[in-house]
């Protein structure tokens, strides 16, 4: 029997050169789509995290090629429409994307702010709430939310449920895709590609604790050089994420092509996915049961054999009368 | 021929013992065409909208068949439930006697029709039924258009708010809501043809007993008497 392999924590680490197993076992599941009682797991995986130091970012995009390279997906060859977005959006192919903006600061000097969008991991994730289909998504005790093809019925709910407007419906195959923090390489071991790829760590991995401790550090030395509003992006709205920022300007995360200053799930989608849903079947079923059994046991509405004659007698008394006067009738 | 309180088409058949018809064939087959849309839709959309109920996916061969079934049968619907409206329509307007049918309710329920003013060929329930009908198709099918993953780039150039990600939300609670309604009322729409014993045979066979039409729709069974032609003692049955 293989060695089980170690949790990652760190994405600098070499692969090991001896066959591991997994690490990230169905055990190891806390939340399920559309399944209520999940088991409670019989361990507590340390919670990761993705640490991206935006101030430290030089947009190459060498984050994305790795995406692309380890997740075997296809970006579509797009037209250069004069950004550095590259392709447009997130899509079903390219689960992260440097996302460029130019911010001309009260100083008068222009920042250019890059920032890495895709999946953040929430912690409370708002896709695993709008999913219908069992099993779909699932979230590791790690904290990583992944979509399991396999179960995705390709409504596009978890589009709606998202704060952070991530997931993307495949046209052709017919399944959402997103960002899975690489969770086939962090069960054996290993951190994310993007982490790894990256050429000026910007982009870290580890604990949860281990990327905040790193995160203060840095914010620390982001206000010494002036940067008085640096702080870390961990949205509490969502019960903290598992994808985290660094940001020079933590009091106006909109800056960064409009990440959300306090996401949370929508009251919308908490009021669909809530009430509506328990009190909407309880009320359907009521019905339906009221109905049938009242059904049994009435007698029903029932014409009696007197006003079937009642009837014919007023069909032919009218058959009798001329057109003319029948006005009264 | 007055069609105050009758739609064309519908007419005494005979008179010993008087039958009346009151659906033509092609209105019963249109009724029976939105029957089963509703049925699908219903049961489909109840996998969407219950994880307790997603095992209903597996009749129509999984939430992936579901997840293009129900919209589509949604369309048919929509298209089959309007053509029934159009012929519906007039005779579904509010009169003066449904105010009364609606004071005299506890009658209603207690099967005293002889309490009840004289109807047309629709009382003030069956009107209910119609209309909420009319209102909770339209929300369907606008929100569930909105929400239709596949054809959102549809919105796009028409109305581009539609396929914002908080007017989905907003469209998925309004369409989850609705479906509940829709599903009260057709629960009340099948127990009351059921327990008006005599309904069911109208969208069956298309006629009622002139009993059931002289207790429930008499003023309708009135018109009818009267829009019948006059015996013509001139003319021999050969003729």
């Amino acid at each position: 029997m293989t060695e089980r392999a170690p949790q990652p924590t760190t994405a600098a680490a070499n692969p090991p050169v001896q066959p591991l197993t997994s690490n990230l076992l169905p055990s190891d599941v806390v939340r399920i789509s559309a399944t209520a009682n999940v088991p409670a797991p019989e361990r507590q995986l340390e919670k990761v995290a993705k640490l991206i130091d935006v101030s430290k970012c030089i947009g190459c995009k060498a984050c994305q090629s790795a995406c692309i390279e380890w997740n075997d997906t296809h970006p579509d060859m797009e037209e250069n429409v004069g950004v550095y977005e590259n392709p447009h959006d997130l899509t079903p192919e390219m689960f992260t994307l440097m996302r460029f903006d130019e911010y001309v600061n009260p100083e008068g000097d222009l920042e250019w702010l890059i920032r890495k969008d895709g999946c953040m991991h929430c912690e409370d994730p708002g896709c695993l709430k709008a999913c219908p289909a069992p099993g779909a998504i699932v979230q590791y005790s790690n904290g990583i939310v992944d979509f399991v093809s396999s179960n995705c019925i390709g409504c596009g709910y978890c589009v709606s449920g998202c704060p952070f407007d991530v997931p993307r419906i495949h046209k052709t195959a017919q399944v959402s895709k997103k960002c899975t923090l690489c969770s086939d390489r962090v069960a054996v071991g290993q951190g994310p590609a993007c982490a790894k790829a990256c050429p000026t760590q910007a982009i870290t991995f580890g604990t949860k604790e281990s990327q905040i401790a790193l995160a203060n550090e840095r914010i620390e030395d982001l206000k010494s050089r002036g940067y008085d509003n640096a702080g870390l992006y961990d949205p509490q709205g969502v019960g903290g994420t598992h994808v985290m920022y660094v940001l020079h300007h933590a009091d106006k995360p909109g800056l960064y092509s409009g990440l959300p200053e306090d996401p949370r799930i929508s009251p919308v989608v908490e009021g669909w996915k809530g009430a509506t849903k328990t009190i909407g079947l309880a009320a359907m079923g009521l019905a339906a049961a009221g109905a049938v059994l009242h059904g049994l046991f009435s007698k029903g509405n029932q014409v009696s054999a007197e006003e079937e004659h009642e009837a014919e007698e007023l069909v032919v008394k009218t058959a009798a009368t001329p057109p003319e006067n029948r006005e009264g009738l | 021929m007055s069609h105050e309180y009758s739609a064309p088409g519908d007419h005494i058949e005979s008179t010993k013992p008087v039958t009346v018809s009151r659906y033509r064939g092609i209105t019963r087959l249109n009724h029976w065409v939105t029957a089963l849309s509703l049925i699908i839709l219903a049961i489909s959309g109840l996998a969407l909208f219950h994880p307790s109920l997603f095992f209903l996916s597996g009749l129509f061969g999984g939430g992936q068949v579901v997840r293009w079934l129900h919209p589509a049968v949604g369309i048919v619907l929509f298209i089959s439930f309007f053509l029934l409206f159009l012929q519906m329509w007039k005779l579904n307007l509010p009169r003066r006697e449904d105010a009364i049918w609606v004071a005299h309710i506890g009658d209603v329920v207690a099967g005293n029709d002889e309490k009840l003013p004289e109807l047309g060929k629709y009382n003030a329930g069956q009107k209910f039924v119609f209309w909420a009908m009319t209102g909770l198709i339209l929300l369907l099918i606008l929100t569930g258009l909105m929400i239709w993953e596949q054809q959102i780039p549809l919105w796009e150039p028409y109305a581009p708010w539609a396929a914002t990600i908080p007017a989905r939300r907003i469209a998925l609670l309004v369409h989850s809501l609705s479906a509940v309604g829709i599903v009260l009322v057709f629960i009340l729409h099948v127990y009351a043809a059921i327990w008006t014993r005599g309904t069911l045979r109208a969208m069956t066979t298309g006629s009622v007993t002139g009993g059931w039409a002289f207790r429930h729709h008499r003023k309708w069974l009135r018109e009818l008497a009267k829009n019948r032609k006059a015996p013509d003692n001139n003319k021999t049955p050969a003729e």
